[in-house]
């Protein structure tokens, strides 16, 4: 069992080896350096000379990714170029920004994904079920940028409740932040929800025609003793690396979300850092970017491995 | 004795077609269990059996719903209660075991907690008790060390002992009416017996009364009181066990125990043409009308009633059913097979065959070997004449399929060759065999819907083995596609059918159609018959052992059912954790003196005839690996001798009948063991 954690856990650091690698070579391939994409026109003369200087360009490639991949590893990804701080600076206060908009987003979305997937599966083809099931489906079909827009119209526009835009600068507190980010989280959650919901909905369905529910319904157990212990362990398994799947899947979603509400996190700096071809800051966000990947992956995978007590026993087995 | 537990009455279910038509699935059945009482309900699958059985304990699949009548369970009719109600009765009057304990049980429970939840839910008893009832209850089942038992999960057991843990759950509320939808059906022929044996105990012992589902006449046979036979949703005969199974005077009945092979006849079983109609096809008249031999112009238009005979005490569903008193020492008959002709050429050779699944080391890798000291499969020599067909039987896990596959190519041998034809050595690697080898030797699977692509037509199905191996397009294609569907007894517009079109006796057709397309030598047959209901399995090894006169095919036939074996093979060889024990012609296996192991499985084998006992010899325990050395059966052996069966392989003895043994204990003393 700890063998298999520790080399689920050693495949994903090779992952973010490689993901590294590629972006430090994709850089390294382009025509010009940092320095020259960053400067354009001005490329040449003491002011290239200067920025080769302080990137360190002048040494040899390798040299120059073992080095940064070191500091990365401690933690420090080096200076921005347009802000000309360090990027952990830059990093910190987006970061939290955009946990803060994913976690809610996820704190609400799956516990409700969850139980909506439930009633439509046990109300099936009732009412519940038909008017649940044509939200998610309608709003599965809606890309972010869309609904995003249409919720700044109607409910920032039309009826004036909520702030459509979020101005606020990049260190506001969180209780700031909460009541700016109602309709950002509406927008991200409503895909991953109706996205969840269909899963655990077909996930419960499937469980419930099961041989062993029936023998459980012919057992004599009652209907909600039923649904919580021979229902729900069984369905919710499989649904756990789909959520994981959909939260990493959803980091795309707060990239689109961020830039139309203007909301001051990762995924706003991404597009910045990439219209002002900052590299070092690319860089720094694709690595980033790539750990809460392989980092959520690696939670699912764990936490089947946990629950599912097949997989368990037969790693005792061996 | 004579107390009604539950009484079915008039009882019709069916449901809505999509055109919004009433379609009935069971018409009409009434019958009463007493107390005390085992009922066994058999008939093809698609009759309505489960159906029944599930009614009885007022429970009605999705989407189904009852038409008319009553299902009373002392005198309360089960399909009028509240959920509330049928809750209290559920586990508690009425308990079930059900087909597939394997996927009947829960995951993510375990054993104990299921049987618990049980308990609680139908006993009064505290939390001591109960666990101590747990213990009771598995001990009663037989299940070995019953204080760990209930720790673990269901699939850490192995079919047998969920479906003993299945029997104990039911057990677990003292119900008054067991209900068992094929309890047997997937086992092993020893489990199997095994199961049947202790579900008897406990019928005697608790008097608890039964209604046992099957389709297979042997199982009935052996638990059975009464029996009531189903046809299309309806009862066709219904009366004693004895006199159903010795004197049925119903042509179906009558037609289905003449399609069952047994051990006691060799060659094939007679087959009864056609299949069941289909619900919602049903036209007037009698529903037997199509198959019946016995059939009248009256039985086209009028539907027979189930008429009750008082000095049979038995009722039947059949105008002429005193055609049929009398008739009854014809069941004892079959067709004889032509002996396959005497020329020995041999086709197919298996020198020290052995086969592992272990996975291949690193090193091993580099250097493309298997090193395994105690492979799947090991030490394999059967030489394979033309035209003849040799047997391979055994139980769950014996290597059958493994060996088949080898033969196929499917699967790397470990050591060994495989010649083919004037000794010329087959590689195990598909890619590297040639392509006349590949359509030298084909396979047909158990089951014919997995092995049939659903999105083709019959006829795209046909056309590309004969595309593939013989370049044929156009007329000539068509031509030949007609031609095999006749050779399989097929008509023609059969052609633009898709699987799903048809029954599974005429996919399994299809499959040998498809085989045969390859004019190959050599079939291999992969429990070609398992899937399919007895009077089908008797028309395809009918058609089987017809294409292999006409043709002179080998076939290399794979099957757990041994009085299938004896019905179509020339020679068996018997197998046991992947090693030969016992290897002759089949008349002579079937004889004794025996290989310990072949005895067991004899021993076990059920026969439809009640006075035909199984004899359990040796515990069905599953071994999960093959011993290291000695003999592979010294784990169940019920003759072991001592330490020589642990230490060395025995060695091959022949007998005078030809078979050849491979025990320690000398031949003649076996026989004498065996009188
Ligand atoms: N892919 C596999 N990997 C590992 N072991 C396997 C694999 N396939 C089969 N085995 C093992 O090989 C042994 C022989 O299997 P095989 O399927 O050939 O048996 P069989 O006699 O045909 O059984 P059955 O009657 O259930 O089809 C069994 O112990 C099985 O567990
Ligand atoms: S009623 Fe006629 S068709 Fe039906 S089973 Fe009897 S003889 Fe055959
Ligand atoms: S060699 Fe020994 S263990 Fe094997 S079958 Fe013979 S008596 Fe039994
Ligand atoms: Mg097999």
């Amino acid at each position: 069992m700890l063998l298999l954690i520790l080399k689920r856990i050693g495949l994903g650091l090779i992952t973010l080896f490689i993901v590294s690698l590629i972006t430090f070579v994709g850089v390294e391939v382009l025509p010009g350096d940092a320095c020259t994409t960053y400067l354009e026109r001005e490329a040449y003369g003491a002011a290239l000379d200067a920025c080769i200087k302080r990137l360190g360009l002048d040494v040899p490639a390798y040299e120059r990714y073992l080095d940064w991949a070191l500091n990365v590893v401690r933690g420090d990804f080096g200076y921005s170029l347009s802000g000309e701080m360090p990027i952990n600076e830059v990093l910190g206060p987006r970061v939290k920004n955009s946990l803060v908009l994913a976690s809610v987003s996820i704190l609400i979305g799956i516990p409700l994904a969850i139980v909506l997937g439930i009633i439509t599966a046990l109300w099936r083809d009732k009412l519940p079920d038909i008017m649940i099931s044509t939200v998610t489906i309608f709003s599965m079909t809606i890309p972010e940028f869309i609904s995003a827009t249409l919720l700044i119209l109607i409910v920032a526009i039309w009826l004036g409740w909520l702030p459509g835009i979020v101005i606020l600068p990049s260190d506001a507190t969180f209780f700031e932040l909460l009541s700016n980010i109602i309709l950002p989280v509406v927008a991200i959650s409503m895909i991953m929800t109706a996205h969840m919901a269909r899963m655990v909905r077909s996930s419960v369905i499937q469980v419930m025609s099961s041989d062993y529910v029936q023998m459980a319904i012919l057992k004599g157990v009652p209907y909600w003793k039923m649904v919580f212990r021979h229902v729900l362990p069984n369905a919710l398994l499989p649904a756990i690396n789909v959520v994981a799947l959909t939260i990493a899947w959803l980091l795309g979603g707060v990239v689109v979300t961020e830039v139309v509400f203007n909301y001051p996190g990762l995924g706003r700096l991404v597009i910045e850092s990439i219209s002002n071809r900052d590299l070092p800051v690319v860089q720094a966000l694709a690595i980033i970017l790539a750990s809460i990947y392989v980092g959520i992956n690696l939670i699912a995978d764990l936490m089947t491995l946990m629950l599912n007590p097949r997989l368990k026993s037969l790693q005792i087995r061996k | 004795m004579n107390e009604i537990i539950e009484s079915v009455k008039n009882l019709s279910i069916g449901f809505n077609s999509q055109k919004g038509k009433q379609i009935s699935i069971l018409r009409n059945v009434s019958t009463d269990i007493k107390k005390g009482e085992t009922v066994g309900i058999v008939g093809e699958s698609g009759s309505g059996k489960s159906t029944l059985a599930l009614a009885m304990m007022g429970y009605i699949k999705q989407g189904l719903f009852p038409l008319n009548g009553e299902c009373l369970f002392k005198s309360e009719d089960l399909l009028k209660m509240s959920s509330r109600q049928l809750e209290k009765i559920r586990g508690r009057k009425i308990a079930m075991i059900p087909q597939n304990a394997g996927q009947a049980l829960t995951p993510n429970l375990k054993i104990g907690y299921q049987i618990d939840e049980a308990l609680r839910l139908h006993t009064d008893l505290n939390k001591l008790e109960r666990d101590k009832k747990i213990s009771e209850l598995l001990n009663k089942v037989r299940l070995p060390s019953p204080e760990t038992m209930a720790f673990r999960y269901p699939h850490e057991l192995s079919g047998g002992q969920q479906q003993r843990v299945a029997v104990a759950m039911a057990l677990a509320g003292k119900p008054d009416l067991l209900l068992l939808d094929e309890p047997t059906t997937g086992l092993d022929v020893t489990t199997q017996a095994h199961v049947l044996e202790l579900l008897r105990i406990i019928a005697k012992d608790t008097g608890t009364s039964m209604i046992y589902v099957s389709h297979d006449l042997g199982a009935i046979a052996q638990v059975s009181d009464r029996i009531v036979v189903m046809y299309a949703g309806e009862i066709v005969l219904e009366g004693p066990a004895r006199k159903i199974l010795k004197e049925p005077i119903h042509p179906y009945t009558y037609g289905l125990l003449k399609s069952i092979p047994k051990l006691s006849l060799a060659g094939l079983p007679a087959s009864m043409p056609g299949s069941q109609p289909q619900p919602g096809s049903i036209k007037e008249g009698c529903s037997f009308y199509d198959r019946c031999n016995l059939a009248t112009d009256h039985c086209e238009k009028n539907s027979p009633d189930l008429k009750y005979i008082k000095e049979l005490d038995t009722s039947v569903r059949c105008f002429n059913h005193k055609e049929l008193i009398n008739q009854n020492n014809n069941l004892q008959t079959s067709i004889t097979k032509k002996s396959s002709n005497s020329e020995v050429i041999e086709v197919l050779k298996l020198k020290d065959v052995s086969i592992s699944y272990a996975k291949q080391k690193f090193f091993d890798q580099l250097l493309n070997k298997i090193s395994d000291q105690n492979p799947t499969v090991k030490d394999i020599n059967i030489n394979i004449k033309k035209g003849e067909t040799i047997a391979l039987v055994g139980e769950s896990g014996s290597g059958k399929s493994t060996i088949l596959k080898s033969i196929a190519g499917l699967l790397k041998t470990k050591d060994g060759q495989i010649k083919f034809e004037n000794n010329r050595i087959l590689s195990s690697d598909l890619k590297m065999r040639n392509p006349n080898d590949l359509r030298a030797i084909q396979l047909i699977f158990q089951n014919p819907d997995e092995s049939l692509n659903p999105n083709h037509t019959v006829e795209q199905i046909l056309s590309q083995p004969l595309k593939l191996y013989f370049n044929l397009s156009g007329e000539e294609l068509k031509k030949n596609i007609i031609d095999l569907l006749k050779k399989v007894r097929l008509g023609e517009f059969y052609m633009s059918r898709y699987p799903r079109q048809l029954s599974g006796g005429e996919k399994q057709r299809v499959a040998v159609a498809r085989a045969f397309a390859a004019k190959p030598d050599i079939i291999l047959c992969d429990e070609v018959t398992s899937a399919l209901d007895v009077s089908v399995q008797a028309a395809v090894l009918n058609l089987l052992q017809q294409l292999k006169e006409d043709l002179g095919t080998t076939y290399v036939f794979v099957s757990h059912d041994l009085a299938v074996v004896r019905a179509i093979s020339d020679r068996v060889a018997v197998l046991y954790q992947g090693r030969l024990c016992e290897i002759g012609p089949s008349q002579n296996v079937y004889k004794f003196p025996s290989h310990p192991y072949t005895e067991v499985l004899l021993g076990a084998v059920l026969e439809p005839d009640p006075d035909i006992k199984p004899k359990l010899v040796a515990e069905d325990i599953v071994e999960e690996k093959p011993p290291e050395k000695g003999c592979s059966f010294q784990g169940r052996c019920p003759r072991k001798i001592g330490d020589i069966c642990n230490s060395e392989v025995p060695p091959w003895q022949i007998g005078e009948n030809g078979n050849a043994i491979r025990c320690h204990i000398n031949i003649d003393e076996l026989a004498s063991l065996q009188q």
